[in-house]
């Protein structure tokens, strides 16, 4: 059986062009890029030009970008750094309900240790009314952080008009973009956010691999001391081959950005119009048109989303219930919740995320498998014959 | 008092961190061995309880000692 892989914002496989740039350094050129002698000299270069391709990607300087080894670190290092250097400043933050983990958890940590925190609402496509920021934002606030776009859902954040608030403020603006960046295009200035956290395997670069822009200018403390890399600001000698992969790969993002929307959107757009047509008591979670261009993200009442995961893969379709880093959890998704869907509804959550090898063949049979699914867990469900089929 | 087959600790971490790790440990006993989580996250109350009752898997108990929630999970499949 051929798959038809819809997940890739779990994961995306390596560029070929990612693959072949990192090699070397994997191999011949194994020396630290810190050494004064000679067998430091072409990892130094290369880890220079990547930061470069990195920056280009995001229209900003090379020496904004602090490489880590994933979106996780550039947001733990976004939130605690500003925390740790702006304390004189004020101990109150602001971020929303609808937060990656890497967010959520350094802010209840911060609380913990005294600080205030606002989490603002969303709106039924989960997306934040910047007039609550507006309102949130006190004399001691240090920092907004908010998601560019969130994966469940694919919404993406009026962020613009959100960092002309806090530019008027004089609060910094950090925005989690991990699943944004590379994908479609953004603009450090023209959004006029402070920081953004990015990660190569958005954009067919290496795991391993993220970066955080910090916009000159702004004061961040390190997480990692005890070393001059990343101009001391995160210790820890390079992953030389994952830098240079992401280089490569945020290159080849910022030539085709445009070109893969083009080839994302009508099939994203036959994949939603069709279930929604095919199927009863689905809904579309998320905005119909302010979304990422690759995720079709669904509730489907009177289904288990994990359990309807697993029949598509028995019929050869990977697809998403949810963030992947927390399907263990059998917990009802925070973000659905947030949204106001119910319980019942919100365990439906099923998400495609499709990618520059995904087809309009994979999407017909995406929309021939979905209704076959749907009728088999709906069949052996007690709650569908009691109440769904009557309805 | 439960004597424990395992203990798995997760102070310091948020909920639904200790769920997932609890979850992935649970799978690694032999059924009807019990497993203690220790949780210092307030969360853990409600979903712990939630957890096992999706799960299949039997909480015995949840105290709190001080500021440490002390949950023992029996594995029933």
């Amino acid at each position: 059986m051929t798959m038809v892989y819809l997940d890739y914002i779990s994961a995306s496989p390596l560029l070929p062009q990612a693959k072949a740039a990192m090699l070397p350094y994997l191999t011949e050129q194994f020396g630290n890029p810190q050494s004064r002698h000679g067998y430091g000299d072409a990892p130094r270069a290369a880890i220079a030009a990547a930061r470069l391709q990195v920056a280009n990607l995001i229209g900003a300087a090379p020496e904004e970008m602090i490489f880590t080894a994933s979106g996780s670190e550039a947001n733990n290092l976004a939130i605690r750094g500003v925390v740790a250097a702006g304390q004189r400043k004020g101990r109150h933050l602001i971020t929303s309900v609808i937060e990656h983990l890497s967010v959520t958890h350094p802010m209840k940590r911060l609380e913990q240790e005294g600080y205030d925190v606002t989490w603002l609402p969303v709106d039924p496509v989960g997306r934040v009314n910047p007039n609550d920021v507006a309102q949130a934002i006190r004399p001691d606030t240090l920092l907004v952080s908010l998601l560019h776009a969130n994966n469940e859902i694919g919404t993406i954040q009026p962020i613009a008009e959100i960092a002309d608030i806090t530019q008027a403020a004089d609060v910094l603006f950090h925005t989690d973009a991990v699943g944004s960046i590379g994908v479609v295009p953004f603009d450090v200035n023209r959004l006029g956010v402070d920081l953004a956290s990015l990660a190569a395997p958005s954009f067919y670069g290496p795991k391993g691999a993220g970066a955080l822009y910090v916009r000159r200018g702004t004061r961040i403390a390190s997480l990692i001391d005890g070393g001059v890399q990343e101009g001391g600001r995160r210790a820890g000698t390079e992953n030389v081959a994952a830098i240079v992969g992401m280089g490569v790969a945020a290159e080849a993002a910022q030539m085709r950005i445009y070109a893969d929307t083009a080839h994302f959107l009508p099939l994203r757009d036959r994949l939603i119009d069709g279930l929604l047509k095919t199927i009863d008591r689905i809904h579309l979670t998320g905005d119909r048109t302010m979304r990422l261009p690759h995720i079709a993200s669904f509730a489907v009442e009177y289904v288990d989303g994990v359990a309807l995961t697993r029949q598509l893969e028995k019929r050869g379709i990977i697809a998403a219930s949810g963030s992947s880093c927390s399907a263990d959890a059998l917990k009802i998704s925070p973000v659905l919740t947030a949204m106001g869907f119910p319980a019942n509804v919100a365990q439906g959550a099923i998400v495609f995320s499709l990618g520059r090898e995904t087809t309009d063949t994979d999407i017909s049979q995406v929309l021939s498998a979905m209704p076959e699914c749907v009728a088999a867990l709906r069949a052996a469900s007690p709650l569908f014959s009691r109440q769904g089929a009557v309805e | 008092m439960i004597t424990p087959n395992d203990t798995l600790d997760t102070l310091g971490l948020f909920c639904p961190i200790p769920v997932i790790l609890t979850s992935r440990r649970i799978k690694q006993m032999p059924l009807d061995q019990v497993l203690e989580v220790l949780s210092d996250d307030e969360g853990i109350r409600k979903d712990m309880p939630a957890w096992c009752k999706n799960s299949g898997n039997e909480l015995l108990d949840l105290i709190q000692e001080g500021r440490v929630f002390k949950c023992y999970v029996r594995r029933k499949r």
